[in-house]
């Protein structure tokens, strides 16, 4: 393994997604979206073999399907996953997705929906919520974020709560929130939620990136994790495998102007 | 007795007000032959109940719609619906947004004739906030546990579109994912199918094929001869779905007088016409299908 000298900060976070599904064994995982879906192959192509992806239509595959036109590559087929049996998955728990909200807060919980102060008339609509709500309370979930700043990490709570977090205000008398999140892999670090009461805390920064950056461009506070580091760089060998995962670049696009993974200090 | 009918006297069936499923899932396999019928039409204050594509937009686009009950409305590639967001935005419709299971929950419950199915889906979340009609039950059993109790989503009329039906209401879907068809279909006083043709019989020497049929034909009221009546959505294996089209439709939204001009340009003249105003049936056959 030979630590990469020249990469990108797209490439840098895939590496580090990727680590959300490490002890994952043999889940159904779906990484929704370029970066979390090439994070997902690349754990599988390395030190998770036994998750299941699918070609991003209905079927379960082995080898990881790449992005965009196939080539010559062609997807060989090893179980059928249609959205009837993706159901059957989350709600039985055996499912572990990387997902993109446009809002997140310090409970934890994440937008998908809509913007604005009033569900009726939104200022903005967006996708609804989709599956969230029962992602969130069936499954573990990790979010990637491309632009950390306070509109996408608020300091109050999302104006719609899709994905379920830790405001018991939110739960019906009785019910214990219970929400299952695993990193939360941005543009400047990797966090997660396991501090005391939930809290956030960054588990690592992204090289050039100090603590202060990341709570100044963050609505809540955040904790240092015990052991708190910089992020790895990706190995020669991770960024083949990404290669053959994105031979189109889509990971480019991905980051505004696909900055250098180590960025000139600040 | 043939089951056998017109996208016009299908149409003639449904009525003001009533509650209608679609099947497919967003820019796939959507009844949008019978969706145009429906523009064309003096039918309003409808609910639909749907796994949202652009049949959503349209409808709400020509005022057809009261409410809408969704899990999502998104063309997939094109995320945002533009025709809903607006609908949306202008608070002109009523909504029941649910999560994506609940609709599936709903849909099961009104097809098996119970009130309710048990689920944690909702807990925690908007859902329960912005649908106050949800209400949540305690487990009769020792566990005790709070769940939704999702009410059956009943159905005045699903419209769905198959591969290939017989005038028996014999049906089969192909393609990778056979959504929640079957489920819309239950739910549902009538249902009504579109079917890329309608053959004599779907009958075959081989079982395995069978697997691709969806409904019982006594859940099925009309079929409906609709070559290409799934465009500009995905139809397994025939075409897929027209993204120039989608993007053309999506663009229609930010001009002035834009839903008229595409009404006008591609659906007033009729279902005859469609075909050869979106570019010709040879054309809509070469669409690629979906690879993500």
């Amino acid at each position: 393994m030979t630590i990469a000298k020249d990469f990108t900060l797209a490439e840098l976070i895939i590496v580090a997604a990727a680590e959300a599904w490490r002890s994952d064994g043999e889940l159904f995982v779906t990484g929704i979206g370029p970066v979390p879906r090439i994070a997902a192959g690349l754990a599988k192509m390395t030190f998770a073999p036994g998750i299941q992806l699918t070609d991003g239509e209905a079927f379960l595959v082995e080898t990881p399907v790449p992005l965009g036109p196939r080539g010559d590559f062609k997807p060989r087929y090893s179980g059928w996953m249609p959205y009837s049996r993706v159901f059957d998955s989350v709600w039985s728990g055996q499912r572990h997705a990387m997902v993109t909200p446009v809002q997140v807060d310090r409970y934890g919980q994440a937008n998908i929906s809509a913007l604005g102060p009033d569900f009726r008339k939104p200022k903005v609509q967006m996708l609804g919520v989709r599956g969230f709500p029962g992602n969130s309370i069936c499954h573990k979930n990790s979010m990637f974020l491309p632009n950390h700043n306070k509109r996408t990490f608020v300091e109050g709570e999302v104006d719609v709560v899709a994905s379920v977090g830790f405001n018991p205000k939110n739960w019906p008398e009785g019910v214990k929130p219970a929400a299952d999140l695993g990193l939360i892999v941005t543009d400047l670090c990797v966090f997660d939620f396991n501090g005391p009461d939930h809290a956030a805390q960054v588990l690592s920064l992204h090289p050039g990136v100090t603590f202060e950056q990341v709570q100044e461009a963050t609505g809540f506070p955040l904790l240092r994790a015990a052991g708190m580091k910089v992020t790895e760089a990706p190995t020669e060998e991770q960024l083949a495998i990404i290669h053959t995962l994105d031979p189109h670049g889509v990971r480019t696009t991905v980051l505004k102007g696909n900055p250098p993974g180590i960025r000139a200090a600040a | 007795m043939t089951k056998e009918m017109t996208l016009k006297s299908v149409v003639a069936e449904l009525r003001d007000g009533m509650t209608i499923g679609m099947g497919g899932w967003g820019p796939r396999r959507k009844p949008m032959a019978l969706v145009r019928e429906i523009l064309r039409s003096d039918l309003k204050d409808l609910t639909i109940v749907a796994y949202g594509g652009p049949e959503i937009g349209m409808l709400c686009a020509a005022g057809k719609v009261r409410k809408l009950i969704y899990g999502f409305v998104s063309m997939d590639v094109i995320p945002i619906e533009p025709y809903f967001r607006k609908a949306r935005e202008a608070g002109a419709i009523d909504v029941v947004e649910l999560d994506e299971g609940h609709l599936l929950l709903g849909l099961r419950a009104a097809g098996h004739k119970v009130p309710f199915i048990p689920t944690r889906v909702g807990l925690g979340s908007a859902v329960m906030i912005n649908n106050p009609q949800l209400k949540t039950i305690r487990s009769p059993y020792e566990d005790g546990e709070v769940l939704v109790a999702m009410p059956a989503i009943k159905l005045d009329a699903t419209l769905l579109h198959v591969s290939r039906a017989d005038r028996n209401g014999n049906t089969l879907t192909f393609g990778p994912d056979p959504y929640f068809d079957d489920l819309f279909a239950r739910a549902a006083d009538k249902v009504y199918v579109t079917a890329e043709e309608v053959v004599d019989s779907i009958a075959s020497d081989n079982p395995e094929d069978m697997k691709a049929n969806l409904v019982e034909p006594y859940l099925v009221k009309g079929v409906v001869n609709a070559p290409l009546g799934a465009h500009p959505t995905a139809s397994h294996y025939s075409y897929g779905w027209d993204l120039p089209h989608l993007k053309a439709y999506v663009a229609s939204a930010a001009e002035e007088n834009g839903w008229a001009a595409y009404f006008d340009k591609y659906i007033a003249g009729g279902e005859e016409s469609y075909a050869a105003s979106v570019g010709g049936e040879a054309q809509i056959r070469q669409l690629p299908l979906p690879t993500m």
